[in-house]
């Protein structure tokens, strides 16, 4: 394979709150390898965003704090960059696509120049006519009708999933190599979020940038990844392949995750919720950080002493497929099981 | 970007991957004309015509508006306009009651100097002071405070502590103690005087409004778009402001009109024969009760003047406050 573009090594990103620190991020790895869209799945809290704003410079420090690792893009270790640079970076070379696109959006300026202006800042002396013809092709391949027009209105004047349009192609306007789309079909609803998604495949197709698109909507994840990271509680519990994550999770907290999604093919007669609350990022339990909500663990003391290491996962079948669970080889012969039992609950 | 990638998105939104409306499953230009059938306007409308249309429905407004304007106007082409100079001594014509004899209508001096061209001259100079005022005060205000409240921290309580030490300055007692060091009836003077005490409540409401903007999601969204803290501050987070700030600044214009006219009334502010409102009436008061139109006409010259900029300052912040969306033409 490829050189990764985008290579995160032992990220940990805490806060300094007043009721402690919180372990926001907590040794995170991963690589985005060119031309891949990377899932980052994982429920609220659990360090995706996070993992991926702190790269970029975006979370405020302080309270924010890098307190170890490092994030390679090509070569140069986005954690260390001056300012300047990094700004080059950011919307140049890795551009964000944000959730809220009613927020995300400058509601005193145009469409038309806040998409500009991404392009002006990047490649200074475009012309304002330049910029304006780009900014117009840009809302076509987004597809949004009429840009011509729509380019002089402002957000106010643009539904939900039209905004989230323009967001992408503010995203795209400079050609990344490297697309961050986080939470992009959260705000939208459903039949929003389906036109959202072909658009953003086919921004990813068009560009060709690595996209790592961060979510907690499994269906999305099967839709567009390639790989997928599993987060919770600020760690990476399973990295795998798409395919082999859907055929055989390697992760008692993935399979949870899937089992609280409705399902098509099998009756059910109500949906199987991860019993328990996300654990408190100040005072993690002990060891796993899911061993409270484990329906694996049984209370073995190894779940509670020891923090589970990302280790190849025996049971996939791809070669590229980790777990961070003591027992995860047992999920393969449970699985079963747990499929059957699940229409009495 | 570079020439051919530019030229390859080009070709790819002509070409193969027709991302356009595709997923609408409706092509650009039948789109707009479903939109038009079912009556959806679409003209692009900007948010200052928004506000005009939200200004002209608040009468008083509108009203005081107009009547600002002729006065300013009067203002302006006092020359051209006043029958007299503003100078012009009258030895005998002196002390006159509004008449129509000679065209004293606002009456005459102890001088004989004609109190209508008086005033007139008196509405420019208030007028251009007090507009110095407020453009000076917004400006030193809305900068300081932009900063304090964009970098927020230690800046801020740097700024905010010097602003509360302008705060803390008895107004008056500066501004005498102040004429008396540079001083007075310069109104250049003056105005930089009034400027340097009035930014202080400037500053505090932008300083309040960065602060909250800032932490914005499309403050964000620029900033992961690259967008430098000069940008942001000038491009995304100031036009947000504008509202508020253009508010106050009709705020401080009438403020600056009236600390201006008990400057002068003190007489300590412009000096004779320079004829501004508070001074002529500092001037007619000193003739006593019998020769009230001395008083009177600058007096109401002022209220009118205060009136109406208050009401236009109250018209512009219900047009301006983006909440109300409601109103359409």
């Amino acid at each position: 394979m490829a050189d990764p573009v985008l290579s995160i090594k032992n990220l940990t990103v805490e806060f300094d709150t007043e009721d402690g620190v919180v372990h926001a991020v907590t040794d995170v790895s991963y690589d985005l390898h060119p031309g891949e869209i990377l899932g980052i799945v994982g429920e609220s809290g659990s360090g995706k965003s996070v993992s991926v704003m702190s790269m970029l410079g975006l979370i405020p420090q302080p309270p924010g704090r890098i307190a170890q690792g490092e994030a390679l893009y090509k070569g140069e270790d986005l954690l260390k960059l001056p300012k300047r640079r990094l700004r080059e970076i950011r919307g140049g070379e890795i551009a964000m696509i944000f959730q809220d696109p009613m927020t995300s959006l400058n509601p005193v300026l145009t469409i038309g120049d806040q998409i500009g202006e991404a392009i002006k800042v990047h490649n200074p002396g475009t012309s304002d006519a330049k910029a304006e013809k780009r900014t117009i092709e840009l809302l076509e391949l987004v597809g949004v009708p009429s840009a011509e027009r729509r380019v002089k209105q402002y957000p106010h004047e643009f539904s939900g999933g039209m905004r989230q349009r323009g967001m992408i192609a503010m995203a795209i306007a400079n050609n990344p190599s490297v697309l961050i789309a986080d939470e992009p079909t959260t705000a939208l609803d459903v039949t929003i979020q389906a036109q959202i998604v072909e658009v953003l495949k086919a921004a990813q197709s068009e560009t060709h940038a690595a996209t790592i698109l961060i979510t907690h909507d499994l269906g999305l994840i099967a839709e567009l990844a390639d790989r997928v990271v599993v987060m919770y509680a600020g760690r990476v519990v399973e990295l795998s392949d798409v395919f082999a994550l859907f055929k055989q999770p390697g992760h008692p907290y993935t399979v949870g995750l899937m089992n609280s999604l409705p399902r098509v093919d099998i009756d059910q007669a109500r949906l199987e919720p991860i019993p328990g609350q996300p654990p408190s990022l100040v005072h993690r339990p002990p060891g796993c950080a899911f061993h409270p909500r484990c329906q694996l663990s049984q209370g073995r003391a190894l779940c509670r002493s020891d923090i589970p290491p990302l280790r190849p996962f025996a049971g996939g079948e791809a070669a590229a497929h980790s777990t961070a669970c003591h027992f995860a080889e047992e999920l393969i012969a449970l699985q079963a099981g747990i499929r059957e039992a699940e229409p009495v609950g | 970007m570079t020439e051919s990638s530019h030229d390859a998105l080009k070709a790819g939104s002509a070409g193969g991957v027709s991302l356009g409306s595709d997923p609408v499953g409706v092509p650009a230009s039948a789109g707009a004309e479903l939109s038009a059938e079912s009556g959806v306007d679409l003209k692009a409308r900007s948010q200052w015509s928004y506000v005009r249309m939200r200004f002209l429905r608040h009468r008083l407004a509108v009203v005081s508006l107009v009547v600002l304007l002729l006065i300013a106007l009067v203002g302006v082409f006092a020359p051209q306009l006043a029958p007299y100079g503003y100078d012009e001594i009258n030895l005998e014509a002196t002390v006159q009651k509004p008449t129509l004899e000679g065209w004293h209508l606002f009456g005459t001096d102890q001088l004989g100097r004609d109190y209508l061209s008086r005033v007139m001259f008196g509405i420019r100079t208030s007028l251009w002071v007090a507009v110095m005022v407020a453009v000076l005060a917004t400006l030193i205000g809305t900068i300081v405070g932009a900063v304090a409240g964009y970098y927020a921290g230690q800046v801020d309580n740097l700024l905010m502590r010097l602003t509360d030490l302008f705060l803390t300055v008895p107004g008056l007692a500066v501004l005498l103690t102040a004429s008396v060091f540079f001083g007075s009836g310069d109104p250049f003077k003056t105005g930089i005087i009034l400027a340097l005490l009035l930014w202080t409540a400037v500053a505090r409401i932008v300083r309040g409004l960065f602060l909250s903007l800032r932490e914005k999601e499309f403050v964000e969204a620029a900033k992961a778009a690259g967008a430098g803290d000069i940008r942001i501050m000038l491009r995304h987070i100031l036009p947000n402001c504008v509202g508020p700030i253009v508010v106050f600044m009709t705020l401080i214009v009438a403020a600056a009109i009236l600390i201006e006219a008990a400057l002068s009334f003190l007489g300590f502010g412009i000096q004779p024969p320079n004829a501004a409102l508070g001074g002529l009436i500092d001037d007619g008061q000193e003739q006593g009760l019998e020769t009230w139109w001395l008083v009177t006409f600058p007096g109401l010259v002022i209220v009118l003047i205060a009136l109406c900029i208050n009401f236009v300052g109250d018209g512009l912040r219900d047009a301006l406050d983006p909440t109300q969306r409601r109103v359409r033409g």
